[in-house]
């Protein structure tokens, strides 16, 4: 089933040192296509650590792994990954005459797909 | 290890907008590695650890190795028979190759733009329409009794900003370090950044703006809506507190991350932050700062701005410069489709933009200059290898606070710089520009 979520896009360490290793290697592409999920959320939708879900917004949609994050650190309803080729898929161009795209705090679609052979 | 072993004191890490300088490298020369950085955080180590001298060609066209020579003349073809040629990136590069870089805008009479359109732009349009109470680092370091965090998560973006300059570290009027610092985050999510607060003030997503004018009201003394509250989710007695602290200090910092600027309200939120440290000018003494993410994104912002008087986004096509964000900022130019060349200096937008603008870099050719393989060197039509500014590379770059720092690189790259490549181009573009420029010239009188 489908729901409605704020996704953030942001920084993590682990992007920082990935991203000087190359990115177009395996850990950069790991981290970028790595979304954190309210653990609450998470069961709710029966998703557990490192299952597939699709992110999706009226521009495009983007196949990633969920990660549990406690509660206390992240409120129900909001995702956070990596900046990426990931969340690029997603991001709309409309920069209201200011050139930043809406990078953060934007609505996707949260759907849990199966799990690849 | 081998034996050709070389000690760089005092050299710089340009990973992030820290440019920590207090870098202790270790360097195998045999081996053109650094093995070791001391002082360095956990960025700045795989930094200095990551870059080494890869076997890559130092020139690709369509895919193919080529010359240098071959490949700035192909680069230099496209950008003068462009008629919308533009320029993305400059801030993983000295301030001596973004200077190159805007000479051949101006030559081309292209459009330039940089990374900062899609990180603290929002905070230079805010700078225009409210100013700014600035300082160094220095300052933070040795008065700040009071930081404030805003939108940003310096513990994982910019490590040692806490322990060199804002937190933890003592300073000549803070001699016991942050226990004479009084540490607030504000932030719509607990990061890793948040256990170093005393005081951790949880905003609904998109509601800073709010937060912030029921601050600056509070601060002047009115009677805000109760119902704030509940609109930003922060309770009213934890804003008349920070109100209380604000005023009260001796040295305050708004320090302020892109949750502010990648979010709804953009400039009016940076805007508003801007406007509370002013505000808060008639009591004690505030500044604010944000908080910069690329090594030199800094210096392209203050060189940028020297040359043409405005920081980003600048279009010289009438052949004199002219600002205006939504029109000649990269996203804008390229989603839009307007852009029909684009040389792109040590950044990535094939990885991180908007899928329309990159769907259109596949469209047009694009020149790159960079250290590494990117998502964009992939799709360019002409790629340049380069070295590595501050670890095989010399120059100027900018610290956060607008502080210019001398880089002391470590070892020699087999890769031109970027400012090499850039001096080059700009010498084809002038030799070719005598057919052009008169064909550019009658096309702008038309």
């Amino acid at each position: 089933m489908a729901e409605t979520m704020i996704l953030i896009a942001g920084r993590t360490s682990k992007q920082g040192t990935s991203l000087n290793a190359g990115k177009l290697k395996d850990e950069y592409r790991d981290v970028t296509s790595t979304v954190e999920m309210n653990t609450d959320d998470m069961s709710r939708l029966s998703l557990k650590d490192g299952d597939p879900i699709r992110l999706s917004t009226s521009i495009g949609e983007t196949m990633v792994r969920c990660k549990g994050r406690k509660p206390v650190d992240l409120p129900a309803g909001m995702l956070f990954i990596a900046y990426g080729p990931p969340s690029s898929q997603l991001l709309g161009s409309d920069t209201a005459g200011t050139g930043m795209p809406p990078s953060k705090h934007y609505e996707v679609t949260v759907e849990k797909v199966a799990a690849g052979p | 290890m081998s034996e050709n072993i070389r000690v760089v004191e005092h050299a710089t890490c340009t990973f992030c907008g820290c440019v920590c300088d207090d870098m202790k490298l270790t360097v195998d020369l045999d081996k053109h590695c650094i093995t070791k950085a001391d002082n360095a955080c956990v960025l700045g180590k795989a930094w200095f650890a990551e870059h080494v001298i890869e076997d890559r060609p130092a020139a690709l066209i369509d895919g193919h190795p080529a010359s240098v020579e071959d490949a700035v003349a192909e680069a230099a073809r496209i950008l003068v028979t462009a008629r919308f040629p533009i320029t993305y990136g400059l801030s993983d590069t000295t301030c001596e190759a973004q200077r190159e870089a805007l000479a051949i805008v101006d030559l081309i009479r292209g459009t330039v733009d940089t990374t900062t359109s899609v990180c603290h732009g929002p905070t230079g349009i805010a700078f225009q329409g409210v100013g700014e109470s600035t300082m160094t680092l220095g300052e933070v370091k040795n008065r700040a009794d009071l930081l404030i965090f805003w939108g940003g998560n310096p513990g994982e973006a910019h490590p040692r900003l806490f322990a060199r300059y804002a937190v933890t570290t003592k300073g000549m009027f803070i001699p016991n370090g942050k226990k004479d610092r009084t540490i607030v985050m504000v932030d719509v999510r607990r990061t890793p950044s948040t256990p170093v607060a005393n005081i951790f003030l949880q905003v609904k997503p998109g509601r800073d703006f709010e937060l912030l004018w029921a601050l600056r009201a509070m601060v002047k003394g009115r009677k805000v809506n109760p119902d704030v509250e509940q609109v930003t989710g922060v309770p009213l007695a934890a804003m008349q507190d920070l109100v209380e602290r604000m005023k009260n200090c001796r040295y305050g910092v708004l320090f302020f991350g892109m949750g502010l600027t990648m979010t709804r309200g953009r400039h009016f939120n940076a805007g508003a932050l801007l406007a509370l440290a002013t505000d808060l000018n008639e009591f004690t003494h505030f500044v604010a700062k944000p908080v910069r993410g690329h090594g030199n994104v800094t210096g392209a912002d203050n060189l940028t701005s020297w040359t043409t008087g405005y920081p980003f986004g600048v279009n010289f096509s009438r052949g004199y410069p002219r600002f205006n964000p939504g029109e000649f900022t990269t996203v804008d130019t390229l989603s839009r489709g307007d852009a029909d060349a684009a040389l792109i200096i040590a950044s990535d937008p094939g990885s991180n933009f908007p899928k329309a603008a990159i769907e259109h870099m596949k469209r047009i050719p694009v020149i790159v200059l960079d250290t590494k393989a990117t998502e964009t060197t992939r799709l360019a039509r002409v790629a340049f290898t380069t070295a590595t500014y501050g670890i095989n590379v010399g120059g100027t770059v900018y610290r956060m606070d607008d502080v210019p720092i001398t880089l002391r690189p470590a070892f020699d790259s087999p890769y031109p710089s970027d400012q090499t490549v850039l001096t080059a181009i700009k010498n084809k573009v002038r030799e070719l520009i005598g057919d052009t420029r008169a064909s550019g010239a009658a096309r702008a009188a038309a």
